[in-house]
């Protein structure tokens, strides 16, 4: 089992330029149902085997699409990703970087009126259901079919936890990228709720960031709602305040969002935080056996 | 982005706000003329510096005893002050050990304050929404009134798409104490801060602090300002007011090459890809006993060209005692990075320790032309190794 993507999901690519095409292959190539692009003006043509639509609700009458990637630069991301969700898209996972959040204010507060559809990013990674559906631009061979989940705001540090894990034999039910921005679509807690209920998650992996109180939020619901093993690292415990780590998000800014406070909260909720990035899956593994 | 004081009051006043009347001085003879020009009242001379602490800094080796912000009522001080303001650099809590340089002064007339509040607009994260912020204890750290009395602060959530409305300012006007005109003149300014938080993707718009004036006047005193970089595709007319001199250079140099840098004080440089991992990479440096010199993201597809230009950044801190590439090659093949580091090595002469850590895509093949390319580079295969190869690397 997963959550969100399996090897039923039909993806659509937005932005079907350099990058968008590249990944769309990529994808493809991994498994994932790729059913078209969107190309303003070329719908009706072919590009590198990929049916392209002039508009999302033309893709997803014609092709059955459910699920959108967006690669579309940052001017027009949210618009797109408005157009996803108008046309009935039910799963929009945003690559892009570099979306002005007050563009992301505006679209959080669209998608609030459409109740079925979810929104992954802006500035991720993607989400893979490692075995069925890839979704977005991490390396899919890292990945090994398990029962780990695994939510994180970045995305090397991400592959650095898959590939601990797929080394240390745990494979992943769903990886999710939730991605670096001051608004995502997605935050933990979703993803908790979601690895929680999912019969196919045994234990859950959280890699946060400083910056924000999400984390603090994310490890108070732990400690009410989440049954499962929950481990933690939180980057940037040497950063300085005010200074912006590469992600719009990770700035510890008016005394809060230190990553201290952070595994405090963490500890605090019974999670077993890793000290260090280079013990990520001993941490899950720690938190399992602390469970049993 | 930022923008200093007197750029956001303009902004303020383009939207409606009052604020005192007040000229930019260049240099002391128009600093002279400005005192001048009002008549000879008191004035207050402000440097133009984006750092905080401004009135409780110093300009060491002056000779003069003077802060960021002087009041002064005799015009043989004015330019004396000046002189000393544009000629050495003004060390705050926030700028740190070399200061800064002060390039413009903002010679303001005084105000007498009956009373001081705060006004600012941030993005509250949690909510996904900005957010409006107001108390009746101004002119002070409004963190530290947020962390000790948070119900001093009142907070109003504004509508990206509608704006602060009518009914919102009001009920803070009421709610902060204002009393008869000073309240129409309240509400101005607090539209003022919302337009240019929204209009202009503000990430803080703040009027701190606000105050009434004995006679009963209502300005807005000091203005900050900044904004989101990843909007000023659509403000260029903001982007060409931003002042670069107080950026750190190196930084500046690393944006220019579509490199993340930020420096920091320690002795190991590095160079990762990703943020997260990035900063994951700086905290197990410290964890095994070393210290950081900076953050570095090459980014998902770090050519040679850009990997040169890191390693003349890293090299070019006198501080750096050993260097740690560590890279997880997903899209970007660790035999490319490979390949691109023996290329800049080369250019750039090492002259201290390389320690490299590689992971992900062709490994192998990545592996191999580091260890058969005869130069003296450290090579490590999981990231506590890397930081502990680093570290004593660093220390020998």
């Amino acid at each position: 089992m997963s959550i969100l993507v399996d090897k039923n999901t039909r993806v659509i690519c937005q932005g079907m330029g350099k990058v968008g095409t590249f990944h769309s292959i990529h994808c493809r190539e991994y498994g994932t149902q790729m059913v078209g692009g969107i190309s303003p003006g070329k719908g009706g043509t072919v590009k590198e085997g990929f049916p392209l639509f002039n508009t999302v609700h033309e893709a997803v009458q014609k092709a059955g699409a459910d699920t959108s990637m967006v690669f579309v630069p940052p001017a027009g991301a949210a618009d797109a990703i408005m157009e996803a969700a108008d046309a009935g898209i039910r799963l929009i996972v945003a690559i892009t970087e570099g979306v002005p959040v007050l563009d992301m204010a505006k679209v959080k507060r669209f998608l609030a009126t459409k109740p079925n559809c979810r929104l992954i990013g802006p500035n991720c990674p993607g989400i893979i259901t490692p075995g069925q559906c890839k979704i977005g631009i991490m390396p899919g061979y890292i990945h090994k079919p398990g029962n780990v989940g695994v939510i994180s705001r970045s995305g090397t540090l991400t592959y650095e936890a898959v590939w601990q894990l797929t080394s240390l034999g745990m494979g992943q039910s769903t990886c999710v990228g939730i991605g670096g921005d001051p608004i995502p679509g997605t935050n933990q807690i979703d993803c908790l709720k979601l690895f929680q209920a999912d019969p196919g998650t045994d234990a859950i992996l959280m890699i946060g960031e400083i910056g924000g109180t999400a984390e603090e939020e994310a490890a108070a619901f732990v400690k009410q709602h989440v049954t499962k093993p929950v481990a933690a690292f939180i980057a940037g415990q040497t950063a300085p305040p005010g200074k912006r780590m590469g992600h719009a998000g990770a700035i510890i800014s008016g005394g809060s969002g230190s990553a201290a406070d952070k595994i405090a909260a963490l500890k605090a909720a019974n999670i077993e935080v890793a000290a260090t990035p280079a013990e990520l899956a001993a941490a899950v593994q720690r938190a399992i056996a602390r469970k049993k | 982005m930022k923008l200093h004081e007197y750029q956001a009051k303009e902004l303020l006043a383009k939207y409606g706000a009052a604020i005192p009347n007040g000229i930019i001085a260049n240099s002391p003879a128009e600093a002279l003329a400005a005192f001048d020009k009002f008549g000879g009242k008191p004035v207050v001379l402000k440097a133009q510096v984006h750092a905080g602490g401004r009135g409780k800094g110093k300009f060491p080796g002056s000779g003069s005893d003077i802060g960021g912000v002087k009041f002064t009522t005799k015009r043989d001080d004015v330019s004396k002050h000046a002189e000393v303001m544009l000629k050495h650099r003004l060390v705050t809590k926030q700028t740190g050990e070399p200061g800064v340089k002060v390039g413009k002064i903002l010679v303001q007339e005084a105000a007498d304050i009956a009373k001081e509040y705060y006004l600012g607009m941030v993005l509250d994260r949690a909510q996904g929404v900005p957010v409006l912020m107001a108390s009746a204890e101004g002119g002070v750290d409004i963190e530290e009134v947020a962390a000790k009395s948070p119900e001093k602060i009142l907070k109003v959530p504004v509508s990206p798409e509608l704006g602060l409305q009518p009914h919102q300012a009001r009920r803070l006007a009421f709610e902060l104490g204002f009393t008869g005109e000073q309240i129409p003149a309240a509400e101005k300014i607090m539209h003022a801060v919302s337009r240019l938080f929204l209009e202009k993707d503000a990430t803080l718009s703040e009027v701190n602090p606000l105050v009434v004036t004995p006679t009963g006047e209502v300005l807005a005193l000091d203005a900050k300002a900044t904004f989101d970089d990843n909007a000023m595709f659509r403000h260029p007319e903001l982007a060409a007011k931003a002042d670069e001199s107080e950026e750190d250079p190196a930084e500046l140099r690393a944006a220019k090459s579509g490199l993340s840098f930020i420096k920091l004080n320690g002795t190991i440089g590095c160079l990762v890809n990703g943020a997260g991992l990035a900063m994951g990479t700086m905290d197990i440096i410290q964890y095994y006993g070393g210290s950081p010199a900076n953050f570095l993201d090459v980014g998902g597809g770090a050519n040679k060209d850009q990997v040169t230009e890191a390693f003349r950044i890293l090299l070019g801190d006198p501080n750096v005692k050993a260097v740690l590439v560590n890279i997880f090659g997903g899209i970007m093949k660790c035999d490319t990075i490979a390949s691109a580091i023996l290329a800049a090595f080369d250019e750039v002469g090492f002259k201290v320790p390389l320690v490299v850590r590689l992971e992900g895509t062709n490994v192998e093949a990545g592996r191999k032309l580091l260890a058969d390319s005869g130069r003296s580079i450290i090579t490590a295969s999981g990231m506590a190794e890397a930081a502990q190869k680093v570290v004593a690397a660093a220390k020998a």
